[in-house]
Formats: structure tokens, sequence, C-alpha cells
């Protein structure tokens, strides 16, 4: 039983940010826009709630820390999408390149900032974050030991951005104009829906969400920030994608691919995966060629959103 | 016909106009952040990344090596946008053409003489051309977008290329590839004597020329033939291109196709260039696959502007190096050529105002 309560455990951590990022570029695809800078905006979240940690965690008591920094996080991540949102709205520019610009300049910032402040590149914080046993659930038999022991509270926001985001999406007024925007946005035009502020919170909502999931990416899995999330944004569009772009798909999603990353990570320790003769490198390429397989037969009555990429112009028909 | 030749003279300088405005953004970021990181260095890096690649005659040597890989990735990603296609799988498509080039380069030293380099650099043309055919048949026959496809090829190409370099050609005491024999590294063709500052030598080869040798053939690909015009019209208006009887299917998958082989062989005269490079076993992707983003945004997908892009591009590289002894971090030039893309994406926009007031301007004589 503890090896498949530590694989649970190590799902989580690889699962959670996964599935926070892409709820993320859920919200930027939905509104219209290509959101493909998911990258880049998860390295500035994490360098700025990491650096945040790094500065201040002699001075306070860990969660206060944590909380603080995720909401560094956010913020840093929502100043990296503006741009992206200005090229893509505004400019009417080609999506694409936006977000091409901006993963090629936020590990460059990143590196650069970190080494004219310590010199290094690296930036180094002591993991205070992690909580042994959660008082009173972590006691409950098995249920205890698969959630609420050896976890952090990043997890639990986790699922909480799942539920508010599908609340959000399919139940209030706000998310109804968020997804005709994606659809068909002459239509939302018309009965007085400003597609151009509705897809400015889409990207921007992306972002936030892009900068936590770099932190909470960052936090369990490394003792140092090294300007990168080792492509997880990324693999966040192949789980947007692989989700069909609804909620709770890309929570099945990312947990598919977290535990395919678990698994590739941690399959030495575990004794009946040693045995089985798969190289590690075979369970790091399963999530790409599922997402493929998936894709190849899933593409012909694709659910993504029917405007997105294309730049909305009021004149046009 | 006359009609059109004037017309493609008129829009070139409007062309090469946004390009050049986008990239002195781009210089102008740069020297105002090497500016606010540290005032009195300033001048002097700035002026290391504009003189750099032309300091000595290593240096320019270094630049046409730096050059060599990313023009190819260039024309892989403008190949594909004249095309209508986006091919970010770039990198996927050199790893696996670069590592094809070793393997071919390590264990065929029984080839002859220039046979063997020949029959590395085809091997790799061939593993980056199928490595870009499945993104293009995933596209045409089951409607996959092709940027997911490439993306996903190129965490799958990295992560096989990693496992069997280890299987094969694995040098464990440097964790990378073996180093490729004597016969398999591309020719000097006398640029070792000429790029060099005294003992100097750069890794400058005729690698360079097969690059520019490419650029030509999908120039003349692009421009001169049927089967390019065919391609071309995809990509403008693919149903207008079906109704004209062009099979479009066939465009996508032979465009990325194609685009895979000049990615592949990006890779092959990289490792095979004798620098002593080797592929590092490490799960980081190619950066030159991504580097052939902004070379080909700024040779706007045009085959011959790709060769003065890549060359700009790896001039600054270059620059940058110099530009350490200033004690900046090299990242600046990525910084700067990030914003350089950024604002051509503007750029293309900008282009298209000025076309238009042109076309309105014409119409009313």
């Amino acid at each position: 039983m503890s090896i498949i309560y530590f694989l649970v455990q190590q799902t989580m951590f690889f699962s959670i940010p996964l599935l926070i990022v892409a709820l993320g570029g859920m919200f930027s695809e939905r509104s219209g826009v290509i959101n493909i800078a998911l990258e880049g905006i998860m390295i500035m979240g994490a360098f700025a709630g990491i650096l945040f940690i790094n500065i201040f965690q002699g001075a306070l008591p860990g969660q206060p820390v944590l909380i603080i920094a995720l909401i560094i996080a956010a913020a840093a991540g929502m100043i990296t999408a503006l741009p992206h949102a200005y090229a893509s709205i505004n400019m009417k520019a080609d999506q694409v390149i936006s977000g091409t610009a901006i993963n090629m300049f936020a590990p460059a910032v990143a590196i650069y900032v970190a080494r004219i402040i310590r010199t290094v590149q690296q930036i180094p914080f002591v993991n205070q974050f992690r909580i042994e046993k959660v008082p009173v659930l972590g006691s409950v038999p098995v249920l205890g030991e698969l959630f609420f022991q050896n976890t952090y509270i990043t997890t639990y926001l986790g699922f909480a951005i799942l539920v508010v985001s599908w609340l959000a999406l399919y139940k209030t007024p706000f998310g109804l104009r968020l997804r005709s925007c994606g659809e068909h946005p002459q239509a939302a035009d018309s009965v007085g829906i400003n597609v151009y502020s509705m897809r400015y919170a889409g990207v921007m909502i992306s972002g936030a969400l892009a900068g936590i999931g770099g932190l909470v990416f960052v936090i369990p899995t490394s003792t140092n920030f090294n300007a990168t999330v080792s492509g997880y944004g990324f693999l966040a569009l192949a789980v947007l994608i692989f989700g069909q772009w609804k909620p709770g798909r890309i929570l099945m999603a990312a947990f598919f691919f977290g535990l395919m990353k678990a698994v590739a990570s941690s399959y030495s320790g575990i004794a009946f995966l040693k045995d089985i003769p798969i190289p590690s490198n075979f369970y790091k390429m399963a999530p790409y060629v599922a997402t493929l397989v998936v894709l190849a037969f899933t593409s012909r009555k694709s659910m993504a959103p029917r405007a997105e990429g294309i730049p909305y112009d009021q004149g046009s028909r | 016909m006359d009609k059109i030749q004037k017309k493609l003279f008129k829009s070139l300088p409007a062309d090469a106009l946004s390009s050049v405005a986008a990239i002195i953004v781009g210089l102008f970021a740069g020297f105002v952040i090497l500016l606010l990181s540290n005032p009195s260095q300033a001048p002097g890096g700035f002026w290391a990344i504009l003189s750099g690649g032309f300091s000595d005659m290593k240096s320019l040597g270094q630049v046409l090596y730096f050059a060599t890989p990313i023009i190819m990735t260039g024309l892989s990603v403008g190949f594909c946008s004249k095309t209508g296609l986006f091919n970010i799988g770039a990198s996927g498509q050199f790893i696996v053409g670069g590592y094809m080039a070793i393997l071919v380069g390590v264990k065929c030293a029984f080839l002859p003489g220039a046979l063997h380099w020949i029959a590395a650099l085809l091997a790799a043309v061939a593993a980056g051309a199928l490595w870009g055919a499945v993104p293009g048949l995933l596209k045409a026959y089951c409607n996959v977008n092709e940027v997911i496809a490439c993306i996903m090829m190129n965490y799958i190409g990295m992560y096989f290329v990693n496992y069997i370099v280890t299987l094969t050609v694995f040098d464990s005491t440097q964790n990378r590839s073996q180093t490729p024999a004597a016969s398999a590294i591309i020719p000097k063709m006398g640029m070792d004597l000429v790029f060099r500052d005294g003992n100097n030598i750069s890794s400058a080869n005729s690698g360079f020329f097969l690059a520019a040798l490419a650029a030509i053939v999908i120039y003349i690909i692009l421009e001169k033939t049927v089967f390019g015009y065919e391609l071309k019209a995809c990509g403008f208006n693919t149903d207008a291109a079906r109704y004209a009887g062009i099979n479009e299917r066939r465009g996508v998958v032979y465009s990325m196709l194609i685009a895979g082989a000049l990615s592949g062989l990006g890779g092959a005269l990289l490792y095979l260039a004798g620098s002593g490079n080797g592929i590092t076993v490490v799960d980081t992707l190619a950066a030159e696959g991504f580097n052939g983003i902004p070379v080909a945004l700024l040779g706007l997908n045009n085959p011959i502007g790709i060769i003065f892009a890549g060359l700009f591009i790896s001039y600054l590289t270059v620059g940058g190096f110099n530009m350490q002894l200033f004690n900046f971090a090299p990242q600046v030039i990525e910084i700067i050529i990030s914003i350089i893309i950024y604002f051509s994406a503007f750029a293309l926009l900008l282009k298209g105002i000025i076309q238009n007031i042109a076309k309105r301007g014409g119409g009313k004589k």
C-alpha cells in the first residue's frame, strides 16, 4: 500500500500545476485567444514567487510566505500575459508570434535578473511548505494517507481553482459571455458584449493561473529555481486539448499526464515497475504519444472554440 | 506579368522597412536594459554587441558557424509559413536529424572518403523528413492542429534521441554522444585558413555553403516550379486551391516533409561541423529549432531573406559572447531577439496598413 500512497502523492505534485495552467489556458482559448505563451508565463510566475520566498522566508513563517508568493506569482503572470493580450487583441497580430516571443523572453529575463541580483542564475529556497499531516483529515484511514499526508496547500488550491473555474465558465453570465466570444464574436458583439474586454479577461485569467501554476510546479519538485519549468507550459497546452477545453476532462487529462510523469521520475523506487523492462524515457514520452493518438481520433469533431486564433475585427462579417 | 513584378518591387522596401523597424526597437530595448543594469559599462557592452562579429576574422567565422543551423531551421519554419503551416516542430526534426548524422558518422566509418559525410547528411535529411511528415499526415488526414502535433513531436523526439543515444553512440564519461569519425566531418574547404585569428581557428566550414545552397533550392521550388506554386496556393486559400484542382492534403504532407528534411539537415550540419559538439543527454529541447522561428520571421519567410536573417541573429549571438567581457549576462541577446520577434508581429500589421493606404491612393487616381 505504501507504494500506492507514494505514487498518488507524487502524481499530485505533477498533476496539480498541469491542472491549474491548463485551466488558465482554457479561459484564454475559450475567449478566442490562443495562448502558446503559457510556458513563458509559468517561468515568470515561478521566478517572481521564488524570488520573494528566497528573500522573505527567514522573516516569516512557512505557509504565509507561500500564500503571498502565490499572489505575487499570479500578478507576475498577469503582467507577462499583458503584451500577449495587447498584440493579439488590439493589434490583431498573429497570436502564435507574440506567444513565441514571450516564451523566449521569460527565461532570458529570469536568468538575467537573477544574475544581477545573485550573480548566479539559480535561486535556492528552503522547502518549509510541506504539510506532514493535515489535522483530523490526515488520520482518516486510506483517504487520509492518500490525500492529506505529505501534501501542500497548493494541492487544495488546485482543486478549488477547478471548482471555481467550472462554476465561472458554466454558471455565470461572465462565463457565457466569455464562451460566446470564442465561438462567434460577431454574434456576441451584436448583443452588446464587449469582445475586446472579454478577451482581455480571458488572457489575464490565463496569465494569473499560469503564473500560479509555475510556482506550484517548482515548489514540491525542486529546491532551487533555474529559470525553467521543464516544458510544463507546453504539456499544459496538450492537457488542455486532450481535455477538449472542458474543466472536467482537463482534470482527467492532467491526472493521466501527472501519473505518467510520476512513474517516469520515481519508477526505479517502485519494485513492481522496476521489474518491467521499460526505460524511463518511454514513460516520459508516453503523455506526448498518447496526446497524438487521442488527437488523431478526436480532431475530426474537435471541440476547439470556433473563433480561436482569429483576431476580432468589428468590420468583418 | 510586368505588373506583378512592379508590385513585388514596390512591396519589398515596405517589407524590409518593417523588419528594420523591429530590429531597431529590439536593439534600443537591449541598450536600455544594459543601461539599467550597469550604466558605466553599458556603452562598451552595447558596442560589443554591435561590432562583435566583425572584431576579427575568427569572430566572423563564428558568425558563419552559428548561422548555419539556424538558417536551416529558419528555412524549415519559413517554408512551412509560405504554405500556410506553422512549423514549431523544428526542434524535434533537428535533433533526430542530428542523431542520425552522428550515428552514421560513428558507425559507418567503412564508407570511403566523401561518401561518408554525404551518407550522414542524407540519413539526417531522411530522419528529419520522417519527423516532419508525422504532423503533416495527422493534419492532412485527421485534422490535427499542426502546432500541437509539432510540439508533441518535439518532446517525443527529444526523449527518443536521449534513449537511443545511450543505447548506440554513448560516451558515458561526458554524458553525451560519441565524436563522429574524421571522414564524416563536413569539409572545411579552406574556411579554417581564412577565418582565423592567428592560431585561434574558428569553427567555420562548408556547411554554411550547403545551407545557402538549400536556401536557393527552396527559393527555386517556391518561385519557379508548379509544385511550389501549388503549395503556396494552399497556403493562401485552401478552399480556392482545392477548387482549382490542387490536392491540398498532399500539399500539407509534402510541405511538412520538406520542412522536416531542412531541419534534419540543420542538425547534421551542426553535429558534423567538427567543433566537438555532441548530443548531450538532458531533458531540454534543442534551442536551434526555436531560434529558427525568429530567423524566418525576420527573413519574411523569403529563403534569401532567411540567409541574411540567420547571419544577423548569429552576429548578435557572437556579439553577446564578446559582451560578457563587460560583465553582462549573454541572455541580453535573447531578450533583444524576443523583443524583435514581438514587434515583427506588429510590423506585419503595419505593412498591411501601409499597403492598404497605397492601394486606396492608387484607386483614386
